[in-house]
């Protein structure tokens, strides 16, 4: 028996297990019926998304790009002088994030790396979690890997990191008891109250959420379901939610970066 | 003496009451037969618990609600829920349907045990009380078809 085949069994046995805690049975979607939320948007969203004078996405980037050649911390140094122009050195960087950091033995999402390199090579106190500073540079990085496909490193070390978020989209948790893939792998393009429910593809972030009516993050966005679930949210920085993002984009592998992405 | 042990014992129960208990209830086949609270529910009151956004009903489900302009179709519509099903197995399906169908999308409404993760103000809290079950469970009863 292939290990293929051997799952599909284990799968089709699980219903026969009464009263056990079963995984959910959602299957994952195939690759070529994945579609990003860009595809359910109105007419007129799409077009804000994709023209960049009208994008508010846009503000946030170029507020990004005066903080990527303006000097910080005690280094005196900028973003632009070790890196020099972001349109060639950052082309394809966001689209490999979250990336394996041999430091400290974890994945590192996007505002985590630029983070890192803040204390380690500017000497500057890093950005909070969420800020407008963090998020618009964040968003300039991330605006380089635009039209690129979404490709996860090919990095073993990545793999646990991978399954743990994966178990954690799977796992049923808040009052409502129900898990990420319920929604997005088992019922993407039904309508929840009205809403189409997306496939949760993150090829857009940092994106303008014309809810928030602010550049958000993909942390930010869990963070949204999570409440939606009636689940306690984990802390901005948690190891959960880096571990999500991981699976997430490994799970939008190929997808076209859209960064900045705008949703209603 | 007396009254200080008895004071204590009051301390020691106010955690309780906050996490307030649930009616006991018994289950035969795959239905609850009896009414949570020992009364019937009201049908008209069970309308309103239906359609109220915090219910979280017609996130999932659509049925005969003409004024409600958001209504879900990831589950089967309400309408004739009353002929599909007997009142006991409805409030079942209510209670816990996770005890027909452990991969089920529809939430256990009266329930506080084995859950993960539950937000602090829901933390104790069914997602319905028990008179909210009889009244959705009354209601579903007049959908016949």
């Amino acid at each position: 028996m292939t290990p293929a085949t051997r799952f599909a069994v284990a799968i089709a046995a699980l219903p026969l297990v009464a009263g056990a805690v079963l995984p959910s049975p959602a299957a994952e979607i195939p690759l070529n019926e994945r579609r990003s939320a860009y595809e359910d948007m109105s007419r007129d969203n799409k077009a804000m998304q994709d023209d960049d004078t009208s994008n508010p996405g846009i503000l946030g980037v170029l507020d990004g790009e005066m903080l990527w050649s303006t000097p910080a911390g005690a280094s005196g140094k900028s973003c632009a002088d070790c890196h020099g122009d972001a349109k060639s050195s950052m082309k394809g960087v966001a689209a490999r994030h979250p990336a394996f950091d041999p430091v400290s033995g974890r994945p590192l999402d996007l505002e985590q790396r630029i983070n890192l390199s803040r204390q380690q090579d500017q000497k500057a106190p890093p950005f909070a979690a969420e800020s407008k500073e963090l998020l618009a540079l964040t968003a300039y990085v991330a605006m380089q890997s635009r039209g690129e496909p979404v490709a996860p490193p090919d990095d073993p070390r990545l793999a646990p990191f991978i399954e743990i978020g994966r178990a954690l989209f799977n796992a049923r948790q808040g009052q409502l008891n129900l898990s990420c893939a319920q929604c997005h792998d088992d019922n993407w393009g039904k309508s929840l109250a009205g809403n189409v429910v997306p496939q949760a593809h993150p090829t857009g972030y940092p994106i303008y959420r014309l809810e928030w009516q602010s550049l958000g993050s993909l942390q930010r966005r869990l963070r949204n379901c999570m409440i939606g679930m009636r689940a306690e949210p984990y802390a901005y920085g948690a190891l959960e939610y880096v571990d999500m993002e991981l699976y997430l984009m490994w799970r939008a592998r190929g997808m076209k970066m859209e960064t900045p992405g705008v949703r209603p | 003496m007396m009254r200080l042990a008895a004071t204590t014992v009051a301390l020691l129960a106010a955690p309780a009451t906050a996490q307030e208990a649930l009616l006991p209830y018994e289950i035969v086949g795959d239905t609850i037969p009896k009414s949570l609270t020992g009364a019937p529910g009201d049908a008209e009151r069970g309308r309103a618990v239906v359609v109220k956004r915090e219910s979280t009903c017609l996130l999932c489900h659509s049925g005969p609600f003409p004024e409600q302009r958001f209504q879900g179709d990831l589950s089967p519509s309400l309408k004739g829920a009353g002929a599909r099903w007997s009142e006991g197995e409805l409030r079942l399906r209510l209670v816990d349907a996770a005890r027909l169908n452990p991969a089920t999308i529809m939430p256990s409404y009266y329930r506080i045990d084995g859950l993960t993760r539950v937000a602090q103000n829901y933390r104790g809290k069914p997602v319905l009380t028990a008179e909210q079950i009889e009244d959705v469970v009354a209601y579903l009863m007049t959908l016949k078809d």
